[in-house]
Parts: structure tokens; sequence; C-alpha cells
């Protein structure tokens, strides 16, 4: 939340009251217990995971060798793994984009609702509350084989859904669940955008254009890209690593050759396969690709942001 | 160009009592019409209807003799000025101008050459490049005339365009619009709480309280002969003074005074009785001539305003204020005189103006032809 309040409001900061401390060490103190979250949870098992990428360790503790870069070669250097990095990208790119969409037009919409409109807010907010391995179990019970809705639906239209068996039958449950949990948080965000926007903005759009359309694209949505450009960010970090649980709901213990993101596979090959130095490898990876990704949206999307 | 008809035009938001009951106000081609009065009056709200920002309950608007109750506020051919200016932030001067005219498909070289037009009279040119947040208040809302203009409406409205302006920007810009009003001749609908406002700018005025007229009317003839107390506390400063009086046969008490009206008044009994502060002057010592009485005023406190000294204080235990020149004596208690010509008389009861005067009725028609004559 102080990330978005920073996003969406980064004039306020400038215009924030500077406190004085009576001793300089103070602030420090009261940043302590903050910091020491981020190192023990975030810096310290970085740098672990980063130390051990350089090593092969024995499966059963009895110490590691240095390997050099081989980890990473070996890793770069799967099929598979390169066929699950193919999958992620087309993964992630789908549950963001589909998300967003459907959060910003659900936004739309119940924005314009008048009478009820916070029963119809209530609702839509209300599976954001279900964590994402019991939202991953309810998905599966909607695909489910016997009593599934969504592949009585598919039969309906002749497509015989077999999520679990069926590689592409998977992926399309897991996008749909992956975006189905998401939605209400972009909701959330794109409703409290778009009543922020000024009445009388719109309503003088209203008056110099006809199209609803039209004045959506071009006055409503402008105005509203600075939340939007907070909700790509998180949305594709939901999308790389968040949608974890309902991942694993979803394909442990499946035989068959399930899709499965690249963090699933972190996971299955240091916990599973007990290879900590590829996963560790891995992870590292990763780090580097979310990094990347997040540089160049800052690059390329928010210059062309326009902060109110 | 166009008229403008609202025909018995009335406000309900459910259940409540209306914000605007039976307006009927018919414009005329090219005039400056200014909706006047105090906050919850519901002059924003006829606005909006017009603009068709609010949906209308019931009567009828007609722009141009076009029925425009379901139309939508673009297919008007209305454009709005609003208070907090609602330029689109996200575009530059020249594109806030531009976006109306882009949506009605206007050819581009037309475009650029209206764009051009409005920013020369504005002179707006060396910010067309800029976005809006590096406007100031006064340049913004010329930017917001400007998208107006641009446009060549059949109507401009405006929803009290001046209130978010400082002191000294609103009496520069007040001309400004009232220049360019004249110039493009545009037919104008222009809303404020602001009586001086609406006294400088308009052709007529309608004065609105509690959802219906009180008058309607050039500012000359509703200021000389205001319809009812009302009007007459809510147009001039400082506001008209109203006291309680009491008619029998020729003479007015008021008070402790008693004044002669040198004429039998028609009606008798508890009379409102209205008089402006600056009609009022302290009686010549030596007493009163011609049909000038006199009330005692105990003073209560002075407000200096430079070129004028208001005196508030009391008459019996009816608060007055006169308005005097700058240099002129005071004292702790001082006889005011009052011109008989220029009392004004309301029920007591309903507020209504009362009929009284003919030499009043000759006075302020002078007025409204000098006025005619002035332009």
């Amino acid at each position: 939340m102080a990330m978005q309040a920073s996003v969406t409001r980064p004039l306020e900061g400038s215009t924030m009251k500077r406190v004085q401390f009576s001793s300089p060490l103070l602030p420090y103190l009261f940043l302590a217990p903050q910091l020491a979250v981020i190192v023990i949870f975030f810096y310290w098992p970085s740098v672990r995971a980063i130390q051990s990428s350089f090593y092969l360790e024995d499966p059963f503790g009895f110490g590691s060798t240095f390997v050099g870069l081989d980890n990473y070669l070996g890793v770069l250097a799967n099929p598979e793994y390169l066929a699950i990095a193919r999958f992620t990208a087309i993964f992630t790119a789908l549950v963001t984009f589909f998300s967003l969409a459907l959060g910003l037009l659900l936004a739309v919409k119940a924005d314009a609702v008048i009478r009820g409109n916070a029963t119809y807010k209530t609702l839509l907010i209300s599976v954001y509350a279900i964590a994402p391995p019991v939202a991953g179990l309810i998905g599966m019970m909607f695909f489910d084989q016997h009593i599934g809705p969504f592949v009585k639906i598919a039969a309906f239209f002749g497509w015989e859904m077999k999520v679990g068996l069926s590689y592409f039958d998977t992926a399309f449950a897991m996008v749909v669940i992956a975006v189905w949990k998401q939605i209400p948080y972009n909701f959330i965000f794109f409703l409290s955008g778009l009543q922020g926007l000024p009445a009388s903005v719109r309503e003088a759009a209203a008056i110099d254009c006809r199209s609803g359309i039209k004045r959506f694209w071009t006055v409503i949505f402008p105005l509203l890209a600075p939340t939007a450009f907070f909700l790509l960010i998180i949305n594709v970090t939901y999308a790389l690593f968040d949608t974890f649980g309902v991942i694993d709901v979803m394909v442990k213990d499946k035989a068959a050759n399930n899709p499965i993101t690249l963090v699933y596979k972190v996971y299955m090959d240091g916990f599973r396969g007990n290879d900590i130095g590829g996963s560790s490898a891995q992870s590292v990876i990763l780090m580097i690709v979310v990094f990347v990704l997040t540089v160049l949206q800052f690059r390329f999307i928010e210059r062309r942001i326009h902060y109110t | 160009m166009a008229t403008i008809e609202i025909d018995k035009v009335s406000k309900v938001y459910h259940g409540n009592v209306p914000a605007v009951s039976e307006v009927d106000i018919s414009i005329a081609d090219g005039e400056f019409i200014v909706l006047v009065g105090p906050s919850g009056c519901g002059k924003s709200t006829l606005l909006r209807m017009v603009a068709g920002l609010e949906t209308i309950s019931s009567g009828t608007v007609r722009i141009g003799g076009r029925v425009v109750n379901d139309v939508e506020p673009a297919d008007r051919d209305i454009a709005m000025v609003f208070q907090n200016y609602a330029l689109y932030p996200h575009m530059t001067v020249r594109e806030n101008l531009a976006y109306g005219l882009k949506n009605r498909r206007t050819p581009k070289p037309e475009i650029e050459a209206r764009v051009a037009e409005a920013a020369r009279m504005l002179e707006l040119g060396p910010y067309l490049d800029r976005k809006p947040r590096a406007l100031s208040g006064g340049q913004r809302q010329r930017v917001a005339m400007g998208r107006a203009i641009v446009r060549q409406p059949s109507a401009f409205l405006f929803d009290e365009p001046l209130s978010n302006l400082d002191a000294k920007l609103r009496v520069s810009m007040r001309g400004e619009i009232k220049r360019l009003q004249r110039r493009v001749g545009t037919t104008s609908l222009y809303v404020t709480h602001d009586q001086l406002e609406a006294m400088t700018l308009a052709d007529r005025l309608v004065v609105l309280s509690g959802g219906r007229i009180e008058q309607i009317g050039r500012p000359l003839d509703v200021y000389h002969a205001p319809a009812s107390t009302f009007v007459a506390s809510f147009i001039g400063s400082p506001a008209m003074n109203l006291v309680q009086g009491e008619l029998h046969g020729s003479r007015l008490a008021i008070g402790p005074a008693l004044i002669d009206l040198g004429k039998a008044v028609p009606t008798q009994g508890a009379v409102t009785v209205g008089f402006r502060a600056e009609d009022l002057q302290v009686a010549a010592p030596g007493g009163t001539a011609g049909h000038v009485g006199t009330m005692p005023l105990r003073v209560d406190y002075v407000e200096e305003l430079g070129s004028q000294r208001l005196v508030h204080g009391t008459v019996g235990d009816q608060t007055v204020t006169v308005a005097l020149g700058a240099d002129a004596p005071l004292s702790g208690e001082m006889p005011v005189a009052v011109p008989i010509g220029r009392l004004h008389f309301f029920d007591a009861e309903t507020g209504r103006r009362l009929a009284w005067s003919s030499v009043e009725a000759h006075r302020t028609t002078t007025a409204a032809d000098l006025l005619e004559i002035a332009r």
C-alpha cells in the first residue's frame, strides 16, 4: 500500500513536512525493525542463493564443491528449462493482460453503477480475500472432470477438457484461475483511481466528445495511467511469483507432463530434486529477469505517463 | 448563436424537496444572462440541466428552438466553462483547445486557424505547448474559455468560472469575459453567487432562491426595484437596510422615528421598509426640508473603506447601515435623513414588493434607458 501511495501520488512526498529528531540516531532506531525484516528475510536469503548457485551441494548435506558457472550453464543448456521459460513468458503475458483488462472493465462498469454499487463492489472485491492455494482448490473444482461447470460448458461447445492430463487444457485452467484471483486487486485500484478523477474533467469530456469509448481512451485512460503502470509491475510480479500456490494445487502429484512456471521449477529442483545449486542458479536468473523487466518498464512506459 | 428557452423546468432528487422548481427563462439570441443566488439555490443545477449533465425531472429546455431534454451534452452545441477549469491535464494547451473540434471531425486547417484565433484573442500564444499544470490560475481559466470559444457553439455556459481566482484577477477576468462575449456575440448563461459579478456582467439577471425565480430583470431594474426582501438583501453591497415599519395614512413609523411620506399610501399597517445605505444622509442640523424624515441612529461601529465610511448602528432595536462620505463627521448618535422617494415597501408577511410610488417607476426606467445608451 505504501508503494501504491508513492506511485500514484508522487507529488505528495515533496510537500511533506520535515521532521526534526532530537538525536541523529533516533530515525535509524525507528527504521531498525523494518530494516531487520528486510535484511533477514530478503537480503540474507538472496546472498545465500547467489552464493550456493556457484556450488554443487551434496543432497544429504555432506559438504559442497565450488563449480563456478556450471550450474548456470547446465540450467541454460537444458531444453526442458527453456520450454518452461517460454511457457512462463506466455503465462505471465496472458495473466497480466487479462487480469488488468478485466479488472479495468469491471471497475469502469462498477463506477457507472449508481444504485446498489456497494453490493457490486463487495462482491467483486471479496475474491481477493481468498488465499492462493484455496483459490487453486476452488478453481480445480470449476475445472473438475465430473462436477466442474467450466468442463461442462466446454463440452457443450465440443471441447473435451481434461485438466491435469492435457498440457494445453491445464495451462488454460491455470491462466483462468490465476486471472480470476488477481482481478479483484486490479479492480480495487482501478475503481479508486476512477473515483479520484475530477468529475468536472469527465463532464468537460462529455461535452467535447460524443463517443463514450473514445472519451475513455483519450481522457479517462490517460489519467488512470499512473495506476495502470503501478498495476502492470505488480501484476507481472504476481504472475511470475505469486501464482505458485495456484500452480502447486493444480499440478502437484499429477503424473502427466503439466505446464509449470520458472518459480515452480525452482521449487521442484530444490526441494523435490534436492539440487540446491541448480535451483539457486535458477532463482538468481529469475531475479535478474525481473530486475531487467522492471527497469525496462520504468524506462519505456513510465516516461509516457502523466502524473497529475 | 441561438435562443435558449427554459420552460417550467424542475429538478427533483428522489424523495427530496425540488432543487429547482418550475423555472421559466427565455433567453434571446446573443443575450448574457446571469443566474445569481446563494449556495443551494439551484442555480448550478439549472445550468447543468441546460448542459445535459443533469437529467430534467420535468419541463423542457430548447436550444435554438430544438428540444434538448434527451440530447447528449456533446450534441447540444453548447460549451461550458467550469469553476475548477476542468482542463485535460495530460494534454497541452493546444490539444486542450483542439480536442472538442477534433472529435467533431473539423478539418485540420480549420482547427489550426480557430486555435490560433482563440490563442490570439486570449493572449495564450506563448503557452500553447505547455501542459495546464505549468500555467497560473488566470491562464488556466483563459484556456478554459478558449476551449469554449474555438467550438463556436450556440451558447456558452459558465459555472462560477471566477470563484477560484484571487480578487484582483477576478475583476480583470470579469472584464475579459464581458469583452469576449460582446465580441463573439454568443448567447451566454452564467452562474455566480457574487452579486457584483452578476450586476456587472448581466444583460439580465435571474435571482434564484430555494429553486425558484425571485426576479428577472436588467441589473439596474433589479437594483432599484427589488421584487422581494430576498432580492433587496442579496443585490447591492452593502445590503439594503430592511426594517419593520408601520404605515398610518401618509405617516410611516420606524421604531421611535415618525416620517411623513407626504401622500397617502394604499397599504396600511405593518410593512417591511427597505432603503439603501447610500441613499441615507446625516440630517443637517436645524430640521429637514421637503419630504425627508429623520431617524435617530445610535452608532455601534464604523467600517472605513477609504472611499466611504460604513456606519453600522441601530434605530430603536433594528440594525441600520449608512454609507457616508470618507470625511463625514461622526458622533455617537446622529439623525439620519431618509429620502422619501427611495423607500421600498415589502409585505411584512410574504416579503413581496408593494407598489407605491410612480416617481420611483419613472426613475428606474430612466436608469435602464441610460444603461441602454451606455451600450
